[in-house]
């Protein structure tokens, strides 16, 4: 979460204004909440037995600490750099992260300032905080400090010393939590290679030292395995090697069996050896067994091998990698191995790291592994290991959003209860095929957050034709269920097939295969057809009716029902181009939807199937439920489809005539390969010219001309100032679809209509007949039969904005100034009705201006030129209602911008006048502007990584943002200075990093007293941002 | 006003008597009287007017019209400047400019309306001046050496005339900075600049400061900035419509430029400092200083209170505030609303198939493939492509020439209402 500085841009506010806004005031601010979805590329994994705490570090130095769903904490390194190794100080609070560039810190779950959310007060609000910092000096005299690069870390259970193994094969000592070094106690190889054996030591080195690790019985005393096979069980207190092991294999891993009797070493060649510990003997040669599962041949390393001791028989052994190099060395495995029982867990990226969860009771006789976690590139894994089978279990956070890409999202806010349930339930009856139900592992810390208000979800639409549907109301974002609409269409795989549960598959199971491959995981970033990608997703949440729009121009109207269903989808065929003579669509062809009758499992079932043509990608698409219409946008028009009667209403096209590239496709790459080469050409030119007037300058002339000629070799960027003209290329592609009841033929009589603005500034208003809607219409034609009249739509108005620039969005107001309601909204009574008694005004935002224009007769009421004032373009807007924490029951409503600069623009409506300006997105994160989207509430997501939302609010009362506490067994240190200035941390840095000043929190902290150990303690890893409220008064 | 015409009996066109008098005359008044003579048609009149006495254009046109005894006949008046170049008066402005440059005689010459136009033309007279004998024309440093043998530009009408460039806020700027505003209304030149990010250098007390800027990198052949002359490769631009550009970026910046591009208000820092406007003082270089290329076209400083000839059919305040406001409200009609007749009002008939039909073809829409389909869909028709171009010329025409309403093409409207719509604009 940050904080943002707030700029105001107070304008001249007359009266009127002031005595709403003074209401207003104090209830917008801007926060970044909490990110959802997976960490963008994990680097490190730990977890806390005690707490049940999970820790995953990442690659830009940020570590996020996870427990019971909704308990999450963020912390992050000053530098960008990969975290390594994270190790948890088991039941404290504590944990040390080591990273890439060989320091190692400690972290600490803080107090904070108390805070109140929802109207309660929550003491003690905690975040994740860097307490100190350690880094090993280089051995003197030595440059290169390779050498003492740490390589291992071992955390001794008493917490009170680190062993840190290194690359030049020395152990240090490091005492906690203060973090010195024990200088006496260091270890270096030295003394190791003494003891040898001659005949071993033949005068090489032991390597660095792979791996540290303590005996789970004797404590002080550690094992240490060096990287050319050497194992050292070494007593810290006598300073003593109380036994060698002389291992031939090169070591990957060490693992110790409960008892201390027995360890484990993973090695190089893919094979692993047990060892047995009897007293007495110093020197063991040869280990009791030593195996390279799926050998003979040449097999890759054993990365990392864990052997837990069951109750009921064998112990159970885990490891990564191992796999025939030729045949399979490209798979990214994880063995489980009991008995006879093998499974070959198949990922579909890199293992990063793994642990069981187990019991730690040192009375405990044996490990009784419930859970393997296990830490992916790009999802987190969980195996039930109690259950036969080793069944996943599904994962209530780190969703991996981007299991196939993110293409577009959709979000809708308070769920009606009833649509939820049955969401719910079409989830479930998905899952039930492919997890068991176990209870999630790491269930550490306590969720204190309020129960979500309201239901929200959020849908995204993916690269490969699903759409998933998400619940978004609190802190984590969990799978609720999932829909594909490639079984529609007739595509190459069988749809039928879900690649995800091989498992089921018998087929799968009976044949001999070895190893015994699993997938796992739904990791998937390959799209069979990148037609099926979904463009645009809209969904009724009081008609249950989705509509969703691909890229191959196919726009499906689906409804929600309970029971499978097979059946076919009607197809309907619009031709946006209208035999518009001279052109000739390049692109891909459309999708051929399926001949016979498919499946449907309970969900959202297709209804019917609109295929545009030419099959260009939809760009906008509008669902209006109560009068069964959708309308749909491509780059060469729109169309108007009656899905309740089957038929097209209306298309239009809105090609210019001489848009070439509209009409050629994606595939056509006549025009800009034309101009790379021009370009191209031109950069040469450029390049000779400056390398000339680079040798005659720089040794003549001063230094500040030396500079500025410097400058202006840096290949010149150069911009073309010319205003949009009618013929740029995809001026027809249509942006934005609305519908409205709304007074379009006269002042009095109001009707449906429906608006569409395109890229070149063009806005058609239609007027449309829908049978049974509009004042006194359908009395009148009563004897006309219901089914024989059909939907009809005449072209009202067309507004051509004289700046042309792209529409981005239309919306119509009514007479007092407030967003039209949602279909169903006014006649189920479930919002305030539209004020149809006054005018109403139609606000069309383009990427450059804001507008407001009256209707019937369309002319300019007020207006914003946005980019005329700050040089910045509109990508999205929203209007939104804000919500004032003075008083419970008042909202008002708010135009938010979002720029192509990544600050958000707050406007009144419909006066357009602006209110307040916030950076969000830094301006170079393109896709991170692009997939925002916002709530009706104020908050809003955007994407951070491929795989995480950020999610913000705008609202001071709307705020989601995890609110936890974990029970340490530690004194809470009180904080130091803990307030508003310290940064808080996020975990990608892809927003700005502007913090807001904090005044006012101290006087808060008072009030929070220092607990003591064994207490309860409330640890909450954000605390809101003090702010700079918005007041807007004279 | 008095424009004294002092009455010279209706002397025969070239009498010698009329002669001698003008070889009298101008002893007496050459410090406050103005010899006139004026040719409308093949008669001639003299007369004198008084050279600093108050009175306009207007005026003078009716003196003109009851000397020559055509009361009620629309006529052009034209006069000979000293270098011989036959130009308008038609103005307040050019009338005093004439009255002015007349040493010692003003050449008036009075044309009909309905006649062939006069082309006002440099060096038109010159080329004529044997038969017209208009030796007393041919003053010292007329130049006219070095424009014998070429061809005499061509001027138009000022009617005609359109204001495509301007210097404004000459008082109120540094003598460094030229604020600049260019046209593109009606105009089918393209802007024609590029911009590019650059070093520069400010003099601070703390010494000097090296900042980022935007200048302009390129003019394109033919453009309207390259026409104007105002503007030059390697000027720093400060401000676009009154928003300083400093801090921003030149994406910004250009996206701010194109914003404005109907209405484009450059302040920039020309590279070349020797042709700047000296503002105070020299009230000789008025109108001459920055206008290189744009004939007539600039209002320079002090001339603030009366407005340019060629502003008269476009006329523009040249404020010193280029807040948005002025100008905002012309843009603003500039978006161009075609409703739909055919869309009856709530009550009447409904629009059945055939009428329907109608619309598509009596579309109002400029594009040309403008249907409304009641099903079938493929009933619908499409114009053929030349009549939408020709259309949706014409209403670029209109959506251009917003600043200035009446000049609508009439073709256009014509068409419209044909049609049977209504164009707001």
């Amino acid at each position: 979460m940050n904080l943002f500085f707030i700029v105001f841009l107070v304008s001249s506010v007359n009266l009127s204004s002031v005595c709403l806004s003074h209401i207003f005031a104090l209830s917008v601010i801007l926060s970044q909440t909490v990110e959802h979805g997976f960490p963008h590329q994990p680097s490190a994994l730990a977890f806390d037995p005690k707490l049940q705490l999970m820790a995953i570090g990442t690659k830009s130095g940020a570590i996020k600490v996870y427990g019971a769903p909704g308990v999450e904490f963020t912390g992050l390194h000053k530098d960008t750099t990969a975290v390594t190794q994270i190790h948890f100080l088991p039941g404290q609070g504590r944990l040390l992260s080591l990273l890439d560039d060989n320091t190692i810190y400690l972290w600490e779950l803080v107090a904070g300032a108390p805070r109140e959310v929802g109207g309660v007060k929550k003491d003690g609000v905690v975040c994740l905080q860097e307490v100190s910092s350690y880094s090993l000096p280089g051995r003197p005299g030595i440059e290169s400090c390779s050498a003492t690069r740490v390589t291992v870390l071992l955390l001794l259970r008493s917490c009170d010393l680190l062993c840190i193994g290194t690359e030049g094969g020395g152990v240090y000592f490091l005492e906690l939590p203060r973090l010195t070094l024990k200088d006496s106690q260091t270890l270096l190889q030295d003394q190791i290679t003494q003891s040898l054996p001659d005949d071993y030591r033949c005068g090489k080195s032991l390597g660095p030292v792979e791996s540290l690790q303590e005996h789970p019985q004797q404590p002080g005393k550690i094992l240490i395995g060096y990287s050319r096979g050497l194992v050292v069980l070494w007593d810290l207190s006598t300073r003593q090697v109380e036994q060698l092991f002389l291992g031939k294999q090169q070591l990957e891993s060490l693992v110790w069996e409960r008892s201390g009797n027995l360890f484990v070493s993973s090695h190089n060649d893919g094979g692993y050896s047990v060892w047995t510990v009897t007293n007495g003997n110093t020197c063991n040669q040869q280990p009791v067994s030593s195996t390279i599962p799926y050998g003979p041949f040449p097999c890759k390393a054993i990365n990392k091998i864990l052997w837990r001791t069951t109750q009921t028989g064998s112990p159970v052994l885990l490891y990564s990698g191992g796999m025939p190099r030729a045949s399979y060395g490209d798979r990214h495995c994880l063995t489980i191995q009991q008995d006879k029982e093998h499974v070959t867990l198949d990922f579909t990226s890199r293992v990063i790291d793994f642990f069981t969860v187990h019991s730690i009771e040192q009375e405990k006789e044996f490990d009784e592994p419930s859970a393997l976690v296990v830490l992916l590139e790009e999802e987190l894994v969980v195996i039930d290991l109690q259950n036969p089978g080793w069944p996943s279990l599904p994962t209530p956070y780190l969703a991996p959003l981007h299991s196939s890409a993110i293409t577009c999202s959709f979000h809708i806010s308070s769920v009606p209860p009833k649509l939820w349930e049955r969401l719910v339930n079409a989830g479930k009856a998905q899952q039930g095929r492919q997890h068991a139900h176990g209870s999630w592992p790491i269930c550490g810390g306590k969720n204190l957050a309020p129960p979500p208000k309201q239901q929200e979800l959020l849908l995204t639409g993916h690269e490969d034709g699903t759409v998933r549907f998400w619940d978004a109301s609190g802190v984590a974002l969990t799978p609720l269920y999932k829909l594909g609409t490639a079984n529609v269409f007739h595509t190459d795989c069988d749809p039928c097939d879900d690649p995800q549960d091989p498992s089921n598959d018998p087929d799968m199971q009976q044949e001999e295969e070895w190893p015994p491959f699993r997938k796992v995981g739904c990791f998937d970033p390959y799209s069979d057809d990148p037609r099926l990608g979904i463009q645009k997703i809209s969904l009724c949440k009081y008609s249950n009716k989705l509509v969703v729009a691909g890229t191959a121009g196919q726009v499906i109207v689906l409804g929600l029902s309970d029971e499978r269903s097979d059946h076919m989808v009607d197809v309907s065929v619009v031709d946006l181009l209208q035999d518009r003579e001279g052109f000739t669509w390049k692109g891909h062809d459309r999708l051929e939807p399926r001949l016979k009758p498919a499946p449907f499992p309970p969900g959202f079932q297709p209804l019917v199937l609109v295929q545009c043509l030419p099959p260009a990608s939809v760009t906008a698409v509008a669902l209006h439920a109560e009068w069964n219409l959708i309308s749909f946008g491509t780059s060469h028009g729109f169309g108007l489809f009656d899905y309740h009667r089957r038929n097209a209403v209306l298309a239009r096209c809105t090609l210019h005539p001489n848009d070439s590239l509209a009409m050629e496709g994606p595939l056509s790459r006549v025009k800009s390969l034309k101009k790379s080469l021009r370009q191209s050409f031109r950069r040469i030119r450029k390049s000779r010219v400056s390398g000339k007037k680079r040798t005659i300058t720089t040794p003549t002339s001063k230094e500040a001309n030396a500079a500025l000629a410097e400058q202006e070799d840096v290949a010149p960027v150069q911009r073309r100032i010319e205003p949009r003209s009618a013929d740029d290329s995809l001026s027809g592609v249509v942006r934005c679809l609305c519908f409205a009841d709304t007074f379009l033929r006269d002042g009095t009589h109001h009707g449906p209509t429906l608006w569409a603005g395109t890229n070149s500034g063009s806005v058609y208003a239609y007027a449309l007949e829908v049978p049974g809607v509009g004042s006194g219409r359908a009395c009148e034609r009563g004897g006309a039969g219901e089914s024989s009249v059909c939907v009809e739509a005449v072209l009202g108005k067309e507004i051509q904005l004289m700046h042309r620039a792209p529409v981005v969005s239309i919306c119509v107001l009514d007479g007092r100034g407030k967003p039209l309601p949602d279909p169903y909204e006014a006649s189920q009574d479930l919002a305030i009705a539209p004020d149809m008694t006054n005018a109403h005004s139609v606000l069309i935002a383009s990427e450059e201006q804001l507008k407001v224009f009256s209707l019937p007769k369309v002319s300019a009421k007020t207006k914003f030129k946005l980019t005329a004032h700050e040089g910045c373009r509109v990508r999205k807007v929203a209007l939104v209602a804000f919500s004032s924490t003075a008083q419970e029951d008042y909202s008002e409503h708010t135009l938010v911008c979002l720029t192509n600069l990544g600050d958000m623009h707050l406007f009144n409506i419909p006066a357009l006048r602006p209110q307040v300006r916030y950076d969000c997105i830094r301006k170079e994160d393109i896709s991170g502007i692009a997939s925002c989207v916002f709530t009706k509430n104020g908050q809003g997501f955007y994407l951070i990584s491929p795989s995480e939302y950020e999610r913000f609010s705008l609202s001071a009362k709307v705020i989601t943002e995890p609110l936890c506490s974990v029970q340490l067994d530690r004194p809470l240190e009180p904080t130091p200075a803990s307030d508003g200035t310290t940064t808080q941390p996020q975990a990608n840095g892809t927003h700005k990093n502007q913090m807001g000043q904090a005044e006012g929190r101290s006087q808060h902290t008072h009030t929070h007293t220092h607990t003591h150990t064994h207490t309860l303690l409330p640890l909450t890893c954000y605390f809101s941002p003090c702010l700079f409220f918005l007041f807007i008064t004279l | 006003m008095v424009l004294s015409a002092v009455p010279q009996p209706a002397s025969q066109p070239g009498s010698r008597m009329s002669r001698q008098q003008q070889q009298r005359t101008p002893l007496k008044h050459s410090d406050n009287v103005v010899e006139v003579k004026s040719k409308f048609e093949a008669e001639y009149r003299r007369f004198a007017l008084k050279r600093n006495g108050p009175g306009g254009f207007r005026e003078f046109y009716r003196l003109l019209q009851t000397i020559h005894r055509i009361p009620g006949v629309d006529v052009l008046l034209g006069y000979a400047d000293i270098h011989g170049d036959l130009l308008p008066i038609n103005n307040d402005d050019n009338f005093h400019k004439a009255v002015s440059s007349a040493n010692p005689l003003l050449r008036i010459i009075i044309t009909k309306k309905e006649d062939e136009p006069i082309v006002f033309a440099t060096n038109s007279l010159q080329r004529r001046k044997k038969g017209l004998g208009l030796t007393a024309l041919r003053t010292t440093g007329s130049g006219s050496t070095h424009s014998r043998n070429k061809a005499g530009l061509m001027i138009g009408l000022p009617q005609n005339f359109r204001q495509i460039s301007s210097i404004i806020d000459v008082d109120i700027l540094p003598e460094t900075h030229r604020r600049v505003r260019l046209h593109k209304h009606g105009t089918h030149k393209p802007l024609g600049f590029y911009i590019r990010d650059g070093v520069s250098v400010r003099v601070t007390p703390q010494g000097v400061e090296k900042v980022p800027g935007v200048f302009i990198s390129r003019l394109v052949r033919g453009g309207l900035a390259e026409s104007t002359g105002l503007l030059g490769v390697n000027d720093e631009i400060l401000e676009v419509n009154g928003i300083d550009v400093a801090g921003k970026t030149l994406d910004q910046v250009t996206d701010m430029m194109v914003a404005n591009s109907h209405n484009l208000i450059v302040t920039v820092k020309p590279a070349n400092q020797r042709n700047n406007v000296v503002h105070r003082g020299s009230k000789t270089s008025m109108g001459n200083s920055g206008s290189v290329g744009s004939a007539g076209s600039t209002s320079s400083a002090p001339s603030h209170d009366s407005p340019s000839p060629a502003s008269q059919s476009n006329p523009i305040t040249a404020s010193n505030s280029i807040a948005e406001g002025d100008s905002d409200d012309e843009d603003d009609d500039g978006d161009l609303i075609l409703e739909n007749d055919c869309l009856a009002p709530f009550d009447s008939q409904r629009v059945t198939n055939s009428n329907n039909t109608n619309l598509n073809r009596d579309s109002p829409s400029n594009r040309p493939h403008n249907f409304t389909v009641v099903r079938p869909l493929p009933q619908s028709l499409s114009l053929p492509n030349s009549i939408g171009t020709n259309l949706s010329d014409s209403s670029m025409m209109i959506s251009n020439q917003n600043g200035n309403p009446t000049h609508t093409s009439s073709s256009s409207q014509e068409s419209m209402r044909e049609d049977g719509n209504i164009i707001t604009l």
